[in-house]
């Protein structure tokens, strides 16, 4: 053992961190409702995303049901069609991922992960969802305006999404669209600042960077990427709201409509393109980050070891949130770009498998010859795992133009982003609420019903996707309402279409079960105590379950460990908690 | 999109630079105790840091405006509007305004509450002026026949001077309250803190208006060449 300078145990004031003045609630209202604690915004955050997030839900259900079974429903137009998937994309990515990765569990693990009583800004804080809730409900409100939602796809390219032919083209559906993603913006970076400035400088004494949970730098990370990147989406966003209102030309080349010129002329589709994947590839590992913090928390506390390479698992996610940056353009490899171009993005592209490899290595390793215990969190960590090595081999494939190309707009692409960007996170969501549930109402949530639960979902998103690759491998375009008589697609395909599209019904209800756990186990739920899951991470410390407002009671923890400290040899339990002083002086001149 | 890489790449030096004093080579498994916290005894205040963050999300987004504006000047349909000589003034209103401000600034610092209250007056008019002068370049503008529809030129520079304006409004939004907290009760720490915010946010905004500016009148375009023949 070395630098082991100071074990020193005796417990010192808390002393060095700046404490934050509250705003004390007073009434119901600003207690709940009104509320500047980061622990009730994350609840209303979190609720306002599972409920969106039910709609997209519904909405996937409806394009399976046409997909399946074509011909069979009547009211899925292709019009509906197409508003069905690009609400449904749209609202999971950012509304439903975005929202409860950052706005949920960041707020409510952040403060407590850090030692902190609250966020730095907690009256942004607060106004940061209710942004948010009136950006879902501007979103809401376009499927209830004249001509419905917009059905441009969830990447809104332009000139087609604001044509007349696309539905919501020429009425209210893409003004809606923009306006609600400019809204969200707002709201977001007034939230992101909020978690930035509180992991700089809101920690405990003694919570230094290198002691931080990887959840903490999971969520940090994803934060400052998503406060660069999302002013690209707001940018183009009001680029062509301007186009779309005011009949400006920023990305509407000239163009004939129905045999009518359009008065745009000059414009780049390119132009929109570049701005939209600046954003959209960053928002990839803006909900992937967050994941793999969560996850290697979940698996570490499950497995009773330390997570394995910590250092390398922090470098790894700020390797790959500098790297993710700079891959937009392997969206565009069939924009007609200069193939030196693709050339660079393919590379920086596969470069992101290194770091990406390195953490599925130390997740595998943590696991090695640990005391696992199959808990639900556990569960839905090792099926993250794997599912995120499946998504992410494809995403290999794709990365590479020549492989690309021909695969590009198939249906292989929308299994590959639904195995790596889809699945995996949701499962990863699903384990954490597993795990935090405890803490946040102070009940388990039902075992049954959770491994019900588990195992539909997790086989069930195999049975939707598995097939999927082999249909976008036989040349299956995404995005078609229907596919006709087309002379190269085999029965096989159809069959293999119904049967996705049951796999897909089925796993739909299972979440079901799930809401239903939420609700029941509030009440009837087992008592779950302080740390049910003996973690050593400072949320699990707090004097009182749920913590009330201010989280630490009169004093605020002291951090003497890192996050880690899992069957510690020697140690008289199989976790120490991150606030325990070391044993004194005994183990100081035992180290030295 | 180089515009928008550049800028990428010195956040990235900040944020490396940063990192790189927080002792990330550590073995955190190895170190037990309190000790192992450098930090230093005084915060930088959160709202400092706040606001350093929030330049940089408000940096992006201006840079990825221009990024957007020289990749669409490439186009064929690019014809440059003339600025109104207006502009010049308005920009020199700015430029007092920030200057006051600063002033206002070093003022609270000395205690000297009278001429830090006379100066925050003096640049929140300058900077409704500012606001107002935009509206008469528009005007000027337009009257010339100069729309916002009639060339690509024409469109960027409305939006992005309204864009501007917008931040303006948010900044002076923000100086009101200074202003009126600090009306009749006497500069305290808070108020000061509140101050020294002010400024740099008005500087920032100046920095980003003079960029704006030498974007409309061409002398960005020489610049970028000159990087162009410097890198082929």
């Amino acid at each position: 053992m070395v630098d082991v300078r100071s074990g020193i145990g005796e417990a010192v004031p808390p002393a060095e961190v700046e404490d934050v003045e509250l705003y004390h609630p007073h009434s119901w209202w600003t207690r709940y409702v009104f509320s500047q604690d980061a622990k009730v915004i994350a609840i209303q955050y979190a609720m306002t995303a599972i409920a969106i997030g039910m709609v997209a839900l519904v909405l996937s259900w409806l394009m399976r049901l046409q997909l399946g079974f074509p011909d069979t429903f009547t009211f899925i137009d292709a019009e509906r069609y197409y508003q069905f998937i690009t609400m449904h994309g749209m609202i999971m990515v950012i509304y439903l991922l975005t929202a409860l990765f950052l706005g949920g569990f960041g707020n409510y693990l952040i403060p407590l992960m850090v030692g902190a009583r609250d966020m730095v800004f907690p009256y942004a804080n607060m106004l940061s969802y209710w942004i948010y809730l009136v950006a879902v409900l501007v979103l809401v409100a376009s499927f209830f305006a004249p001509g419905g939602p917009t059905g441009a796809g969830w990447t809104l390219y332009p000139p087609q999404a604001i044509l007349s032919n696309t539905p919501g083209g020429k009425d209210w559906g893409i003004i809606l669209m923009l306006s609600s993603l400019i809204i969200f913006i707002i709201g977001f970076t007034m939230g992101g600042l909020n978690y930035v400035v509180t992991v700089l400088q809101g920690r405990a004494r003694g919570m230094t960077l290198m002691r931080m949970p990887l959840t903490v730098w999971g969520i940090v990370t994803a934060t400052v990427m998503a406060l660069l990147a999302f002013p690209a989406l707001f940018v183009a966003c009001v680029m062509m709201l301007f186009d779309r209102l005011l009949g400006t030309s920023f990305f509407m080349p000239a163009i004939a409509e129905m045999g009518e010129q359009l008065q745009y002329g000059g414009g780049s589709p390119i132009l929109f393109q570049h701005l939209f994947w600046f954003f959209g590839h960053p928002e990839v590992y803006i909900v992937a980050l967050p994941a793999f913090g969560i996850v290697s928390d979940l698996i570490s506390t499950h497995a009773r070891k330390n997570i394995f390479g910590y250092r390398m698992m922090v470098w790894a996610i700020v390797v790959i949130g500098g790297l993710s940056m700079v891959v937009w353009a392997h969206h565009m490899y069939v924009s007609g770009m200069n193939p030196y171009f693709g050339f660079f993005f393919a590379t920086t592209t596969l470069i992101i498998a290194v770091p990406t490899a390195i953490k599925v290595y130390n997740w595998v390793l943590t696991l090695w010859r640990g005391n696992i215990h199959l808990t639900l969190p556990m569960l839905f960590a090792l099926a993250f795992i794997v599912t995120f090595v499946n998504g992410g081999l494809t995403g290999l494939f794709l990365g590479n133009v020549v492989v690309d190309v021909p695969l590009s707009d198939t249906m292989f692409v929308v299994a590959h982003f639904h195995m790596v960007m889809g699945v995996a996170p949701i499962l990863v969501i699903f384990g954490a609420i597993y795990h935090w549930y405890p803490k946040i109402t102070g009940r388990m949530l039902n075992e049954a019903l959770g491994q019900l639960h588990f195992w539909i979902t997790f086989l069930g998103s195999y049975a939707i996707f598995f097939p999927m690759h082999y249909v976008g491998l036989v040349g299956v375009p995404r995005r078609y309402h229907d596919l006709g008589e087309a002379a190269f697609v085999p029965e096989s395909v159809h069959s293999l279409n119904a049967f996705i599209s049951v796999a897909a019904l089925i796993v739909g209800a299972a979440q079901i079960v799930f809401l239903f756990n939420l609700v029941w186990s509030l009440r009837h739920g087992r008592e779950a105590g302080g740390n049910p899951w003996r973690a050593t991470t400072l949320e699990w410390q707090t004097p009182e379950t749920p913590p009330p407002h201010g989280n630490w009671g009169k004093e605020l923890p002291v951090v003497y460990r890192w996050a880690y400290d899992y069957s510690v040899p020697g140690a008289p339990e199989d976790f120490i908690p991150q606030n325990q002083p070391a044993p004194g002086r005994v183990s100081h001149e035992a180290a030295s | 999109m180089t515009v928008v890489l550049v800028f990428l790449a010195v956040i990235a030096v900040i944020i490396a630079w940063w990192l790189a004093q927080q002792r990330l080579a550590s073995k955190p498994w190895l170190e037990v105790g309190h000790l192992h916290d450098h930090r230093s005894v005084e915060p930088v205040p959160a709202a400092k840091i706040g606001l350093a963050v929030f330049l940089a999300v408000v940096g992006a987004l201006f840079t990825l405006f221009i990024s957007a504006y020289f990749m669409r000047m490439a186009s064929s349909d690019w014809s440059p509007l003339p600025l109104p000589r207006f502009l010049w003034i308005n920009t020199g209103i700015l430029a007092l305004s920030s200057v006051t401000l600063h002033w206002a600034k070093l003022e609270a610092e000395r205690q000297n509450d009278e001429a830090a209250r006379t100066s925050l007056l003096v640049a929140f008019a300058a900077g409704l002026a500012f606001l107002v002068g935009q509206l008469f370049a528009w005007r000027a503008l337009s009257s010339a026949g100069y729309l916002l529809t009639s060339s690509p030129a024409n469109s960027f520079f409305y939006m992005l001077t309204a864009m501007h304006g917008l931040h303006i409004v948010g900044g002076l939004a923000a100086l009101g309250r200074v202003t009126l907290r600090t009306w009749d009760a006497p500069i305290d720490h808070r108020s000061r803190l509140a101050i020294g915010l002010c400024a740099t946010y008005w500087h920032f905004m100046l920095a980003v208006w003079l960029v704006l500016f030498a974007l409309f009148s061409g002398w960005a375009n020489d610049v970028v060449d000159l990087c162009r023949q410097l890198l082929t």
